[in-house]
């Protein structure tokens, strides 16, 4: 759990760069750079699931406040567990046209299927936010704390539902199992909206889903939250339920499991693009972060507001690929 | 129920304010349109239209989106009828009747079959969402996937032994489609099947490229070869062909009623629209006096698939809405929209966004009758085009499927894969292997392997998953029937003493 452990410590250093952006000289900037033709916006997965819904909000708010003037156009390449969309911004060899959102697949998808690309081979722009990880059950169920829970995984297999296949909802899976002894069975689902329901209608015994696939369950008191597989509670004030809000919720290892995921929300360009065309899309999404609409969509999902950039990021890059790779290694995921 | 009542006439009072009507018929217009288009669908549409609502009150929004997604809905039959070319996936049903009866000089007739079954269909299934929905989002939740995979077994059951000749062609084209549909990634291991180190072939092979070629393009190919021109030229249509087909569907009420419960009920589960023509297609033809006629240009074999697609299509909101969970890609997008307006889907907004609910709901009432008035109001035109002459429009038709097969997923190898399905889909038809089985079994072949092994999993291995409850062994049985029900009536027939005597 060492290297999950170490989270914690880049968090802290994503902090201190969140002010940077909005201290850039916008202006010159902008001067410096402009795309000339539309720009596609590539989201490496289905249409309708998390990175799609904030790809479509970034446009949204870039349409609605006039921030290019040029259009964004998104467009979803979600074949080969978004393999498809990888390749071909790398293979936009120097084009500035091109942006892609990335989520965990970026490390997971040439890890599980072999096809040849990873982060270095494009140029990584800005870290949009962390998407954090809750450990549910269905209300109904006796377990009301993770003690309990862990209990009964340990007592008799229990089905575990999530997102697609060697990816991140498996792979925290595997490191729950390997933190505790337990073992589950592992079910995959197409999207995280199916996952929850499956749990509503107790068809399997607990998720990992993302706090926005699963609100809605929560309060209206199907759902019950265990813990959060980050380092630190949940942001968030008031209530989410009659009883509770996010911050209520326990992290997992205040709760006795040694376990931390995020996944990455960040946007990558082409590779060989000039700085000045990677500075125009930093100040850009520096803007769109800054509109009510996004806080919202942040306030809503109970996102990990962590934002990098520059050098921070790719270390924090660096160490997230090695991190996944040893936990696909361990968890036998690697392709052949 | 009577405050459902009161609220669905606060709805009304929202859907009808003028600037929510220019935007229905707007969102009416754009989806009859995205439909008729091959590749790109209500889903493309929705998606491509999404950011542009940013800056519409929510409920305006959902009622331009909702409203490509009806006009949709009536879009997709009309290039399945006048040309064979399904517009979107649940209108491959529709191709089986609806093109013959064109062939015959029947296309206004087909075309208005179609869109009133549409509207019935639609009509259904809001009548559900207006007064049934607690209990109907209770009912989905008992899916789970041994019930998914029931399902999906009672829709091949249904369809088994339907196409006429030899039985060995449809298992052999089915089999077909079981293969293409099994390529691309697995979703349960995650494991590259049958890609050959093709990044193109990851995506797996989609069904409206597939269909495009298969249909659209290898009809083109037999009318080069049987002269040059269409069958249907002398098809002209006036209100009076309107009028008269609305008279005699009346007959059909049954069908009706039959195909409206199937659509809803797989919309709800949620398997979708798709599944849902095909399965009522395949209980028309079974339980039709006349099954023989089904193929040739029956006007049941169109009313029975667009009745429950629609029913379906616009039943799949409801699991949207109320568990957050899409029944259909369209409205997987729509549930986007959702959030990015700030709603958040499932079972909290039926309670917390009253107004954004039954507006919603009243739009659909009033989105459906707009619908089908520009829709009938433009068959004479549709019709029209197959006055055009062979040589210019089989080039226009050409070039539409291009552009079709490349917008399903922006991809220029999609276009070959079109060609080469159509190549495929002529040698089919002169062999007389036939083509609905395979477009089946490419449809729901992955969906329904993916259901059969997380039930399997869940299960740990053992097969009685599928016979565990009430529901999923109830539906299994059904299907069982159904599919051995030509084989035990043969049985029983040859057992009888008529029989025996003979």
């Amino acid at each position: 759990m060492t290297t999950l452990a170490r989270r914690q410590l880049f968090a802290a250093t994503g902090a201190s760069v969140i002010a940077a952006p909005a201290l850039a000289p916008q202006a010159a900037a902008q001067r410096a750079w402009e795309p000339a033709r539309p720009v596609q916006f590539i989201v490496p997965a289905g249409t309708g699931g998390g990175a799609d819904q904030m790809a479509r909000v970034i446009q949204g708010i870039v349409s609605k406040h006039s921030l290019m003037r040029q259009p964004l156009m998104v467009v979803n390449k979600a074949g080969g567990a978004g393999a498809e969309g990888f390749l071909e911004v790398k293979n936009a060899r120097a084009n500035p046209h091109y942006i892609i959102i990335s989520l965990s697949n970026i490390f997971t998808t040439p890890l599980s299927t072999g096809v040849p690309f990873s982060w270095r081979d494009l140029t990584p722009v800005k870290m949009l936010a962390l998407d954090e990880f809750v450990l549910w059950v269905n209300a109904q169920s006796p377990w009301t704390t993770l003690r309990q829970f862990v209990e009964a995984a340990r007592a008799g297999r229990l089905r575990m539902g999530g997102t697609g296949s060697r990816q991140e909802d498996q792979i925290i899976t595997v490191a729950i199992q390997r933190a505790t002894g337990a073992t589950f069975t592992y079910v995959p689902f197409r999207g995280g909206g199916e996952v929850a329901t499956q749990l509503v209608g107790r068809h399997i015994d607990a998720t990992v889903n993302n706090p926005i696939e699963a609100v809605t369950h929560w309060r209206s008191g199907t759902l019950r939250p265990l813990c959060v597989f980050d380092a630190r509670r949940l942001p968030g004030e008031g209530r989410v339920t009659e009883t509770m809000g996010w911050q209520d919720i326990p992290t997992c290892r205040e709760a006795g499991l040694d376990v931390e995921y995020l996944m990455m929300r960040a946007i990558f360009m082409a590779p060989g693009v000039q700085p000045a065309q990677a500075e125009y899309f930093r100040t850009l999404l520096a803007r769109v972060m800054e509109t009510p609409e996004w806080r919202d969509l942040m306030a809503q999902g109970a996102f990990n507001t962590t934002t990098m950039t520059g050098d921070p990021f790719r270390t924090w890059l660096e160490r997230e690929e090695q991190r996944h790779r040893s936990l696909m290694q361990e968890a036998g995921f690697l392709a052949q | 129920m009577l405050e459902d009542l009161a609220a669905l006439g606060s709805g009304f009072a929202v859907a009808l304010q003028p600037q929510n009507i220019a935007l229905m018929v707007a969102g009416i217009v754009l989806g009859v349109l995205i439909g008729v288009l091959p590749g790109l669908g209500g889903a493309n549409g929705i998606a491509i239209l999404l950011p542009l609502t940013f800056a519409l009150p929510p409920v305006s929004a959902i009622i331009l989106l909702s409203c490509i997604y009806w006009g949709a809905l009536f879009g997709g039959a009309i290039t399945s009828v006048l040309f064979n070319i399904p517009g979107e996936p649940w209108s491959v049903a529709t191709t089986f009747d609806g093109y013959p009866m064109a062939q015959q000089g029947k296309a206004g007739e087909a075309l208005t079959a179609a869109f009133t079954s549409s509207f019935v269909g639609a009509l259904v299934a809001v009548v559900m969402i207006t007064f049934l929905a607690p209990l109907v989002a209770e009912f989905a939740l008992k899916f789970g996937p041994p019930e998914f995979f029931a399902v999906m077994f009672l829709s091949f059951a249904c369809f088994v032994g339907l196409s006429r000749g030899s039985p060995f062609k449809a298992v052999a084209a089915m089999m077909f489609g079981f293969i293409l549909a099994g390529v691309g990634m697995d979703g349960v291991t995650g494991q590259m099947r049958m890609t050959f180190g093709s990044i193109e072939l990851m995506r797996g092979i989609d069904f409206l490229v597939v269909v495009i070629g298969l249909f659209g393009l290898s009809e083109i190919l037999v009318s080069i070869e049987e002269g040059l021109r269409f069958k249907g030229q002398r098809a002209v249509i006036t209100l009076k062909t309107v009028l008269r087909t609305w008279a005699e569907l009346p007959r059909h009420w049954w069908l009706f009623i039959r195909s409206s419960v199937i659509g809803c009920w797989m919309g709800i589960t949620p398997a979708g629209a798709t599944p849902a023509s095909f399965m009522s297609y395949g209980v028309a033809r079974r339980m039709s006096k006349d099954p023989n006629g089904f193929g040739k240009g029956k006007v049941e074999g169109v009313v029975a698939p667009e009745t429950a697609a629609h029913a379906a299509g616009t039943s799949a909101l409801l699991p949207m809405l109320s568990l957050g969970v899409p029944g259909s890609p369209t409205a997987a997008v729509l549930l986007g929209g959702l959030i990015m307006w700030g709603l958040q889907p499932g079972p909290m907004l039926f309670v917390e966004q009253k107004d954004f609910v039954w507006g919603l709901i009243a739009s659909m009432y009033l989105g459906n009758v707009v619908g089908l008035v520009i829709v009938l109001a433009c068959v004479p035109w549709f019709a029209a085009i197959l006055r055009v002459p062979f040589s210019i429009i089989a080039a226009v038709i050409l070039m539409v499927c291009a552009i079709g097969a490349y917008t399903v997923n922006s991809s220029e190898f999609d276009i070959v894969l079109m060609l080469v399905f159509g190549v495929i889909g002529y040698v089919m038809k002169k062999l007389d292997y036939p083509l609905a089985p395979l477009v089946l079994a490419l449809v729901l072949g992955d969906r329904t392997e993916e259901a059969f092994r997380q039930s399997l999993l869940l299960s740990e291995g053992s097969m009685g998953v599928f016979f565990s409850n009430w529901l999923v062994g109830g539906i299994m049985t059904a299907g069982l029937a159904v599919l051995f029900y030509p084989l035990i009536g043969r049985v029983l027939r040859a057992l009888s003493p008529r029989a025996a005597a003979a």
